[in-house]
């Protein structure tokens, strides 16, 4: 893994949506402080969430990712600080427009699948009636209709979290949280609900992901708010944070010859690292730090002696972010 | 419909589609009714066995005094010595030998008298045969003092006070009694009730915690409704087969008692009454009259008093007792974890059914009993205890009820809130065994 050097960035200023951003968001949190006793879990969090969007919720364990969405779904309320659902204070009422798959979650084991389910959708405010005929067309779409009458505890893992997913998502709600919705699933499985998450949000639905898998997270979310010991330290459009992140450096694949020369001549102008000369005698594959966007001046004098076979901007992963701001973060403190 | 009638709903079914549950419900009056029956068997069988007491009389006193009963018989050897007495009674088998040895004197014989068994002898034995010697020994000393076996057999008659309140209400013996029963049996009920579905609501708070159900019902609704929906879905059960119970067993009992002819009345009448009043109840002829004015006496009771203050006692106290149990299951993982919170509950409730029997029994209104009646962890028990005696004079003073009553409610409130804070923080902990210090930190967040 090559080492990227991080410019400083001015953390927390990425106000994508500052204007009429009650229009576009379907919940803002503003300077929320959630305290446990001497514990602070969130220390004045304040977070946009656009509508129509998958919004991933990043962080270590412990950061105060839990926290912030149980204080969305009004389990645990903040101490200072506001939350609004769609342009309004957050209120009991909304918890029926929010659905919200958490981390730590389970169904009652003696109870059957169909009866579970119509329960908890009934808690949600659907009618007898309704929540059946939504259900057997889940039951259908994920192909489990012949378990209406099992138990749970006749269920695999990945079969209860099938059923907890439908359950989550069956009132239909304008808000999903979903807290590492692919943990218990094998890969098939979590492709099919990685589907479903997409179908919901090209349907309509805001969605917050909150998870530990960076892969999907480059895969699904469109924003990204990252916490670490209970603050944001950075959020926005992933596009946009990676396009900070990048720091022009790119990943050459050229034939010359003399290639130790030519790596020793090109070091002087450049700042080039990993070179890699083990392939065919004039085969070089290198990264290059350039000092700005400009390549010109580089790919010029490259070209002048050598036949450049390839040459990519590498852009920082997800993955790479979350462990350099975290880390960053944790020396500077 | 509402989402506290959908949790009572789930609750309830879930409880009495339990199987456990179900099969508590439908064995125990068995199990109950197969006790008594069996207790009524084994007294059967011991009242018949007849036991023989060898009497080696060498007095001239006490020569008819030994009759055989129903239980006992008396068999006399005469002209041997003490030795071949001993010896006889032992290869017959009998019970014990009684030796009276030959004096003049009546309290020297009655003084050098022994009684001899093979193992310690039963205390029923050794009081009968006391009685005797006490009998003839009484009657000695009147003779020695003049007066003749007429005159004793004149003045030998019980005599029994009446009493009465100054409101006029006549008493009759053993009422008092019976009416601490009447309200120790409710007390009893609450307790018991308590106990049973107080640990069904900690238990089904703990599967909420361990099967991780929790965090996506509280998505739903409140953690109190949760609570509240919980305690009373079990308790709706818990009557359910308390009202099982109690239907079954009246009418298994009656089947056995028609058709086995066990006398059961006389067992828990036995056990519950004043002895001299069982016997006078049903050996005298006079009885009739006593029973009926015993029922005259229960039917003046204030029923329909007693029964609402129950109600009211019971659905109080049963609702602080299980939101602390509700409470204790949020605040622990696994079952095991919950002695250390269990007991400090059940020692109220323990200390109210003995300070009950021992204290309110005899004094109903002296200063023990009315400060556990006012207390509110003891007064739903000790309070029913009083109220049969009546309110108002002669009976509980209408201030210590209407306090009582006032200090259940603000109680009740308090403990509710108290819980309600405890249980909400509590379900979302997972792996933590908590202390007092810990859960008095919760109060807080």
């Amino acid at each position: 893994m090559y080492k990227i050097q991080i410019p400083k960035i001015l953390w927390g200023h990425f106000y994508i949506f500052a204007e009429n951003a009650c229009m576009n968001t379907i919940l803002v949190a503003k300077e929320v402080t959630k305290k446990f006793g001497e514990h602070t879990a969130l220390n004045k969090v304040s977070l946009e969430i656009p509508k129509n969007s998958i919004y991933g919720l990043l962080g270590p364990n412990g950061a105060g990712k839990t926290t912030l969405i149980r204080i969305i779904n009004q389990i645990t309320y903040p101490d200072n600080g506001q939350v609004f659902f769609d342009g309004e204070l957050l209120q009991p009422h909304h918890i029926a427009m929010i659905g919200y798959l958490p981390e730590e979650r389970g169904l009652y084991k003696s109870m059957k699948v169909g009866e579970q389910a119509l329960y908890l959708a009934q808690l949600k405010g659907l009618s007898k009636v309704e929540a059946k005929k939504r259900l057997k067309y889940w039951f259908e779409k994920l192909e489990i209709g012949d378990w209406w009458n099992k138990k749970v505890q006749e269920l695999s893992k990945g079969m209860a979290q099938k059923i907890q997913f439908i359950v989550t998502v069956l009132h239909q709600p304008k808000l999903l949280i979903f807290d590492e919705p692919f943990s218990g699933f094998d890969p098939i499985n979590a492709n099919i609900i990685k589907d479903e998450i997409i179908n919901l949000k090209n349907d309509g639905a805001s969605i917050i992901f909150s998870t530990h898998r960076m892969e999907s997270v480059e895969e699904l979310c469109e924003h990204i708010a990252l916490l670490h010991n209970a603050e944001k330290i950075l959020d926005g459009k992933l596009s946009d944070i990676k396009n900070q992140y990048k720091n022009n450096i790119y990943k050459v694949g050229l034939e010359v010859e003399g290639r130790e020369r030519f790596i020793a001549e090109l070091s002087d102008k450049f700042l080039v690292t990993e070179a890699v000369m083990d392939r065919m005698d004039q085969q070089i594959d290198f990264l290059v730090q350039l000092p700005s966007e400009d390549s010109r001046e580089f790919l010029t004098y490259v070209s002048e002696k050598a036949k450049v076979h390839s040459f990519i901007e590498t852009i920082p992963s997800a993955n790479d972010i979350f462990i350099q701001t975290v880390q960053t973060k944790s020396t500077d403190e | 419909m509402n989402k506290l009638g959908l949790i009572i709903k789930r609750e309830y079914l879930a409880k009495v589609r339990n199987k456990s549950f179900v099969i508590m419900t439908f064995l125990s009056p068995i199990l109950m009714v197969g006790m008594i029956v069996l207790i009524a068997y084994l007294t059967k069988i011991n009242d018949s066995e007849i036991r023989i007491i060898a009497v080696l009389n060498q007095s001239d006193y006490f020569s008819t005094d030994f009759a055989t009963t129903e239980s006992t018989a008396y068999i006399n050897f005469k002209g041997i010595s003490i030795e071949e007495a001993r010896d006889s009674t032992l290869s017959s088998g009998f019970y014990g030998l009684l030796h009276i040895p030959d004096n003049s004197e009546l309290e020297r014989v009655a003084g050098n008298a022994f009684f001899y068994t093979k193992e310690a002898p039963s205390t029923a034995i050794v009081d009968k045969l006391e009685d005797i010697f006490q009998e003839r020994l009484r009657q000695r000393k009147l003779i020695d003092l003049g007066v003749t076996a007429e005159e004793y057999a004149a003045i030998d008659n019980k005599f029994e006070i009446k009493t009465a309140t100054f409101a006029g209400e006549q008493n009759l013996k053993g009422l008092n009694e019976i009416k601490a029963i009447i309200g120790g049996s409710f007390g009893y009920l609450i307790m018991m009730f308590i106990i049973i579905y107080g640990g069904f609501v900690m238990r089904s708070v703990i599967e909420e915690k361990t099967s991780r159900i929790i965090e996506v019902i509280i998505s739903s609704v409140k953690p109190f409704q949760l609570m509240l929906g919980k305690i009373i879905g079990t308790s709706l059960a818990g009557i359910t087969q308390f009202g099982i119970w109690i239907i079954s067993a009246s009418l298994l009992l009656l089947v056995v008692v028609y058709s086995f002819g066990v006398d059961p009345s006389g067992l828990s009448e036995a056990a519950t009454l004043p002895s001299d009043t069982v016997a006078q109840m049903t050996a005298t002829p006079a009885a009739t009259d006593t029973m009926q004015l015993y029922a005259e006496e229960l039917y003046k009771i204030p029923w329909l008093m007693l029964i609402s203050f129950f109600v009211v006692y019971f659905l109080l106290g049963y609702l602080i007792y299980s939101s602390i149990y509700a409470a204790i299951g949020a605040a622990v993982d696994n079952e095991t974890d919950t002695q250390q919170f269990i007991f400090p509950i059940i020692l109220p409730l323990m200390l109210a059914i003995y300070v009950g029997f021992f204290s309110v029994f005899s004094n109903p209104h002296g200063p023990i009993a009315v400060g556990f009646s006012l207390f509110p962890l003891t007064s739903p028990i000790v309070m029913l205890m009083r109220l049969p005696g009546g309110i108002g004079e002669g009976g509980v003073p209408i201030w210590q009820l209407l306090t009582s009553i006032a200090v259940l409610i603000i109680t009740f409130i308090g403990i509710v809130w108290l819980a309600a804070k405890i249980y909400r923080v509590g379900i979302l902990m997972y792996g933590k065994k908590p202390t007092y210090r810990e859960l008095f930190k919760w109060l807080k967040y």
